[in-house]
């Protein structure tokens, strides 16, 4: 029976890729493993392989075709002995529902990644603007700004370094290093073994001797390998010499979970970098922010925790064309301003809070949405002032509960502003769980843009 | 690549040459078609592949008794086809559904099974190789004689706890295996970038634990050298270092596009060393099997996958409230007049 050869899935977000090459062509006799085609994926260029023996009876999806869906079809199989005439219609048209999930939903659809590459948000920043009136403007990636920001500190100074797993001859695990080992060679460009607690501590001694090293590491989950070096020698040797000597770094890399990776892969640590005295701690949303944000932290004198996104990685945002953008740690920035509630959250969670923030006007709730966009050192001035004006407040992020950023902020609102209060501080957090892997499970355990609805509207009464 | 060596050849029996045929053939289409259910959006998230290294663990779960224990990276599939865990949880538990060893809970990095002493499933290279060496504490401590395997990679063996853990196995004469799955390359990173020197079996010297290479592509010889490390560590020796050379043919994971080797290297590996192709070579040529049986068995595999396949989509997803079990274990009530 001809069977359909469909457009495989060949990263965790990929929704749709380009068939960028076929290396087989019609009447080929293939076997498993054979390179059937190149596929273009949000990240890469994949090679796809045959799975089942077969002659290639048809070609459905001609080369160089964009945006192909996961799951169509774009080739036919025969067996042995079959030919092209028995290919009939139904074999052509899109896969039957036969292989979808109990509850008639393909897995594929039902857990679209949380919004990888999807098109810039409506809502402007109106308030405190980074950038001069009139400045030229680009639309770039979170890591196409990443790397920027990177490449222009690098050229300015040369005791800056990039080391970590994979970070220059495959370019990146997440491609984020793109380019920088042709720029700079592999002296300021260094791949390591998989040591973490060994090339942190290294660092954290390269940064004494005086570099400035950024330690990329492959995902923060990794990090706790070596949060000894993080917390007891970058964080605090500057206390404990008196001020002589301190860690100038970054330490950056996706936090927070991906795409069903599981408990072990799935960690936001805003929380507990946030909890040491002495590191610095940046989560950037936009790649505006993660720019100027990131060249901020390279010329920082302390240990900065630089913590990314891996599903905002593919996100486009305007980015200032400037010599020499910067962003200062400390200054949240007001992304909508409103009247009746605010929405304060960071990182991801700014997605949930700036959609939230969309429905709720529809509905004639008028919320203003602050980025923090650093937790150390933390703008409260900002949300006070806020607070102060609408009454009311809703805080977001997507790490634990207990002992969060906004049990924080929920704290130093109650000290400092609790006669402007109509309504308790709520706090909307990942679930009190380690990830689950099931599609199902994993929707729900982490924060969703209704339970920042359902929060405001209780603050507010409605 | 170690040279291949067929000196274990004279005293194998036919019924043994089809068992690990078998059991290699099942590991390799079994990821196949978890390849196969990856690209249809079934699994999800990471996915990392064991085809092309199916020799190293039916070598040794041959020379490995009841009892015994393992424990293993995120490339862990073939390690639980090869101790009898069953294909239908495993597969469930890639889709992510209630019939899946974990109930959908761990997927394709996080399985275990306690019915077949199987530990795991770990995400953090390098961290399975301490707890390894705690199975075995507690072996000893409990007095028994099981024998416990830690697998791990080329990249791992540069973890600063694989060297806490020989020492500490080798200080307290723990009854370890440890396996170096040395199939050459750290995700892009082959081996010679990252390692200051490739024998990785020598570094148990300094400690004391003696240590071989083995052809990794060879069950005869995987099965050989294990039951001769499964002997030392019964007799209460102390641990057993193994670095066994194998190949991945496929990419780290799913998302990894391989672009750190050449198609030569990879196509060379499968036509010239195939652990299947091998033991099938034997079965033909010694005339312990025609064409016919293979094909039989082929056929029953076959079978057995497509089954699990079915089972892990058929299975449901697991309910909502599995999201809030499992987070603690329940406390056993206090007995009042104690
Ligand atoms: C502590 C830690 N660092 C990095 C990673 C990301 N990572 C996953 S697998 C891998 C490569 C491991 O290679 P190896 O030990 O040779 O095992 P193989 O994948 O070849 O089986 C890396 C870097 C991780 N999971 N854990
Ligand atoms: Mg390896």
């Amino acid at each position: 029976m001809p069977t359909q050869v469909l457009m495989p899935a060949l990263s965790p977000t990929m929704e749709e890729g380009t068939l960028a090459k076929w290396l087989v062509k019609e009447g080929d006799t293939v076997s498993s493993g054979d390179i059937l085609a190149e596929i273009e994926t949000d990240k890469a260029t994949m090679e796809f392989e045959a799975v089942d023996e077969g002659v290639i009876g048809k070609i459905l999806v001609s080369e160089g075709t964009e945006g192909v869906k996961v799951n169509d079809p774009i080739a036919i199989m025969l067996e042995e002995g079959e030919s092209a005439d028995d290919i009939d219609d139904d074999a052509a048209a899109p896969a039957p529902a036969a292989d979808s999930a109990p509850d008639g939903k393909a897995p594929a659809e039902a857990e679209k990644p949380k919004g990888a590459d999807a098109a810039p948000l409506e809502i402007k920043s109106n308030a405190s603007p980074d950038w001069p009136e009139g400045t030229e403007l680009q639309t770039q990636t979170v890591r196409e700004a990443l790397r920027d920001a990177m490449a222009e500190e690098m050229r300015a100074d040369d005791t800056v370094y990039l080391m970590g797993e994979e970070v220059a001859e495959y370019q990146g695990a997440y491609k984020v290093s793109q380019g920088l080992l042709d720029e700079f060679g592999d002296k300021r460009v260094v791949d390591t073994p998989i040591t973490e607690h060994g090339f942190a501590g290294l660092a954290v001694g390269a940064a004494f001797g005086g570099l400035k090293p950024i330690v990329e590491f492959m995902t923060f989950n990794f990090a706790m390998q070596a949060m000894d070096q993080i917390i007891n020698s970058a964080a605090k040797t500057l206390y404990m010499s008196g001020g002589q000597m301190g860690a100038p770094m970054v330490f950056r890399g996706p936090n927070g979970a991906a795409a069903r990776v599981a408990a072990q892969h799935s960690q936001d640590y805003a929380a507990w970098y946030a909890h040491i005295p002495g590191l610095k701690v940046v989560m950037p949303y936009s790649a505006s922010d993660a720019k100027g944000l990131l060249k901020s932290a390279i010329r920082d004198p302390n240990p900065v925790i630089f913590l990314e996104n891996e599903l905002m990685y593919g996100h486009s945002f305007d980015v200032p064309v400037m010599d020499d953008f910067t962003i200062p740690f400390g200054k949240a920035r007001i992304w909508k301003e409103g009247k009746d509630v605010t929405i304060v959250s960071f990182g991801i969670g700014m997605k949930y809070a700036l959609e939230a923030a969309e429905k709720l006007a529809e509905e004639g709730i008028d919320a203003e949405v602050i980025d923090l966009r650093t937790l150390r050192p933390l703008d409260y001035d900002t949300v006070l002032a806020s607070v102060m004006k609408t009454n009311r407040c809703v805080t977001v992020e997507e790490g634990f509960p207990v002992a969060s950023i906004g049990n924080h902020l929920s704290a130093v609102i109650m000290e400092r502003a609790f006669d402007y209060l109509d309504a308790p501080v709520l706090n909307c957090t990942g679930k009190d769980v380690p990830m689950p892997y099931a599609a199902n499970l994993e929707k729900h355990a982490l924060i969703t843009t209704d339970e920042v609805i359902e929060a405001v509207k209780k603050v507010t009464y409605r | 690549m170690a040279t291949r060596k067929t000196a274990a050849k004279p005293n194998v029996s036919a019924d043994e040459l089809k068992t690990y045929y078998h059991d290699m053939l099942l590991i390799r289409r079994f990821e196949e078609k978890a390849g196969q259910l990856y690209g249809m959006g079934l699994i999800g998230g990471f996915c990392h592949l064991y085809i092309g290294q199916e020799a190293v663990v039916v070598g040794l779960e041959a020379a490995a008794d009841e009892g015994d224990k393992r424990v293993t990276s995120y490339r862990d599939h073939g390690h639980m086809l090869a101790c009898g865990m069953d294909p239908n949880g495993v597969m469930a538990e890639l889709t992510g559904r209630e019939g899946g060893y974990s109930k959908g809970k761990g997927g394709s990095m996080h399985m275990f099974s306690k019915e077949k002493n199987f530990y795991g499933g770990h995400g953090i290279v390098g961290a399975q190789v301490p707890i390894g060496t705690g199975l075995a504490f507690a072996d000893k401590y409990l007095g028994n004689d099981r024998v416990s395997f830690a697998y791990f990679g080329d990249g791992a063996a540069n973890q600063g706890q694989v060297y806490e853990s020989f020492n500490m196995a080798a200080v307290w004469k723990l009854p370890v295996i440890f396996v170096i799955e040395n199939n050459q390359y750290a995700m892009g990173t082959s081996q010679k970038r990252s390692t200051s020197s490739p024998e990785i079996y020598k570094r148990g010297e300094p400690f004391g634990i003696p240590g071989e290479i083995v052809d990794g592509m060879d069950v005869l010889a995987v099965k050989a050298a294990g039951e001769k490390a499964v002997a030392h560590c019964r007799s209460g020796e102390g641990p057993y270092i193994l670095e066994v050379k194998t190949y991945r043919y496929r990419g780290h994971s799913m998302s990894d596009p391989a672009k750190y080797r050449t198609r030569e290297e990879v196509q060379n590996m499968r036509e010239k060393h195939d652990p299947i192709e091998h033991i099938r070579q034997m079965l033909i040529d010694g005339k312990h099997a025609t064409e016919e049986d293979l094909k039989e068995i082929d056929k029953s595999i076959k079978d057995v996958v497509n089954k699990s396949a079915d089972f892990a989509k058929e299975s449901p997803e697991p309910a909502l409230d599995e999201l809030w079990t499992d987070i603690y274990a329940d406390v056993a009530p206090q007995d009042e007049d104690a």
